[in-house]
């Protein structure tokens, strides 16, 4: 049961602390206001949020495809002993640290980056670091996903005289599909709530980027930007940052069950 | 390698089926994203490997933090994870545990089953919440209304919550392997519950459960966003668990963000990090494989 009342109390809170703020200013306040400079009363959360869907939907169409060749290369093409390989190189990729992700970002990518077009840290920047970080959990899950296929289908497939192509494309696909969607949307979930990489990455410049290589805020690095000496209302703003964050993800997860729950009925 | 190369050939050819453009197609794009992620994967251990290759020493591990990173050891910093690491475990395995018990054991009834089912929901959704939004209820509830101040207890405390939805799936999908036959004789023995439960399903699913623990240790060894205002910043070596302390990867990030020139020092703390990890990672392929070998 207290497991049931944290998930409960960590909205609860979230909305305790932002209260002060939420029942003293409009709610339209948080996407109209002219900037934000939250210890002189101005909220605006808009470039945050665009900042937040920027990177983790930029992410998502690189990591996309990859994780799904990635969990097909896997499950279909690869002998076992690479198969074996190639996933225990994506567990290990999977386990590695966001700082460290964010660490290698800022010294490795940024500067690549910005040889191309300043400064460097950049929507681009964190995109990629996100796009490299998510993939493993992508990859694990469409990888899960395909796994379920009933293996029975596939030796049909293979009587019938299929390439492995057609097979992966008119019986694996769609039969799973439920399941990569369902990978997908855990995979955007993880994208929207990283911090530490994007936050070490993304410049941290609060407006609405104008190109691939201006300098973005995402919601959570600017809870962790700010949260160290933010007072009063200030606080209460980010508390309200947070919920919003909050909000994104569990919009998403409604959509998405446990990766274990998933099956296919014949 | 020859072989694992020709024998890698062998198997993209089904003998008889003739290949279409579009399967040609379909393996380069599928070897070409594969090599893709391999590279990535090679040139980031690789720059961490080499970069914190050269400031790692002895001195490195034991000595004290000078210089706010840019000198000296990161001693306090290992003692302080491995405090919050430790409470964060102390706290989540039996919670955990009693949880997944609950979930895979006593759910059956018709009201517990529409419990269960909540909980599960809860669960998954309580495993998306981003780390961030956890920190900051962790800040409000340990740190100030606990009173707990930064500390290493409020920050293993907020940790637990985060890592409690992954132990609980984890352990309850080891629970719910146990062997039917082996339900059925426990049944026909008359055991008691509580019997059932610690004298064989838990010695059962031990080692199912401590590569559970394990892959848990290593998320929340690899979690930065929890602890930033929750266990605190300095680089003291704490005296107590209501100490503040910092982490190893929190130092990580203040070295490369905060601090100009510790970029050094930043790398060869990640590599330690890297390095518990993989032995984390390891530990639990071992236990796992000698499960399968059991079953």
């Amino acid at each position: 049961m207290a497991v049931a009342g944290l998930a409960l109390l960590i909205f609860v809170f979230l909305v305790y602390e932002s209260w002060p703020l939420l029942s003293k200013v409009e709610i339209s306040r948080f996407f109209n206001d002219a900037g934000w400079h939250p210890t002189e009363q101005e909220f605006n959360l808009l470039p945050m949020i665009v900042g937040t869907l920027l990177t983790a939907i930029g992410a998502l169409i690189i990591a996309a495809p990859l994780s799904i060749a990635s969990a097909i290369f896997c499950q279909f093409y690869a002998p076992p002993i690479i198969a074996k390989l190639y996933t225990s190189i994506i567990e290990l990729l999977s386990g590695i640290p966001s700082v460290v992700f964010g660490l290698w970002g800022l010294v490795v990518l940024v500067p690549i980056v910005a040889s191309w077009e300043g400064p460097g840290t950049s929507l681009l920047a964190g995109i990629l670091v996100l796009s490299i970080m998510i993939l493993p959990t992508g990859a694990l899950l469409a990888g899960t996903a395909l796994g379920k296929i009933p293996s029975s289908w596939r030796e049909g497939a293979a009587a019938l005289g299929l390439s492995r192509w057609a097979m992966v494309k008119s019986i694996a696909l769609p039969t799973a599909k439920s399941g990569l969607l369902n990978a997908l949307i855990l995979q955007t979930g993880r994208a929207i709530g990283e911090t530490m990489a994007v936050l070490m990455v993304c410049g941290n410049i609060v407006a609405i980027p104008d190109s691939l290589f201006a300098p973005v805020r995402t919601l959570s690095a600017n809870i962790a930007l700010e949260m160290a000496y933010a007072m009063g209302d200030h606080r209460a703003a980010l508390y309200v940052s947070g919920l919003v964050l909050l909000s994104l993800v569990a919009a998403l997860l409604m959509f998405s069950r446990p990766m274990r729950e998933v099956s296919y009925r014949v | 390698m020859y072989r694992v190369v020709v024998s890698y050939m062998n198997s993209l050819a089904i003998k008889g089926v003739p290949r279409t453009s579009a399967d040609n197609m379909a393996r380069i794009i599928l070897s070409l994203s594969i090599l893709c992620v391999v590279a990535v994967f090679v040139w980031l251990t690789s720059d961490v490997l080499l970069s914190g290759w050269q400031g790692l020493s002895v001195n490195f591990l034991t000595g004290s933090t000078i210089d706010s990173g840019r000198a000296g050891g990161i001693a306090p910093i290992l003692v302080s994870t491995l405090a919050v690491v430790g409470i964060c475990l102390s706290v989540a395995l039996p919670l955990g545990l009693a949880v997944a018990v609950w979930l895979s054991e006593f759910s059956v009834t018709e009201r517990g089953l529409t419990v269960a089912v909540w909980l599960r929901r809860l669960i998954h959704l309580l495993a998306g919440v981003p780390s961030i939004v956890i920190g900051l209820f962790g800040y409000v509830f340990f740190c100030q209304i606990m009173g707990l101040g930064y500390s290493l207890l409020a920050g293993g405390l907020s940790l637990a919550c985060m890592i409690l939805p992954l132990l609980i799936s984890t352990m309850e999908d080891s629970f719910r392997s146990t062997p039917m036959n082996i339900r059925q004789a426990a049944a026909a023995l008359a055991i008691s519950e509580v019997g059932f439960i610690t004298k064989v399903l838990i010695p059962l699913s031990a080692p199912a459960l401590s590569a559970a623990t394990i892959l848990s240790l290593g998320r929340a060894l690899a979690e930065t966003a929890v602890l930033l205002f929750t266990s605190g910043y300095v680089t003291r070596m704490p005296d107590s668990i209501s100490d503040p302390g910092r982490v190893l990867s929190v130092h990580i990030f203040d070295l490369s963000m905060n601090v100009t020139g510790g970029d050094q020092n930043a790398y060869s703390s990640a590599l330690v990090l890297l390095f518990l990890l993989f032995i984390l990672n390891s530990l639990s392929k071992v236990i796992l494989a000698r499960v399968k070998i059991k079953l």
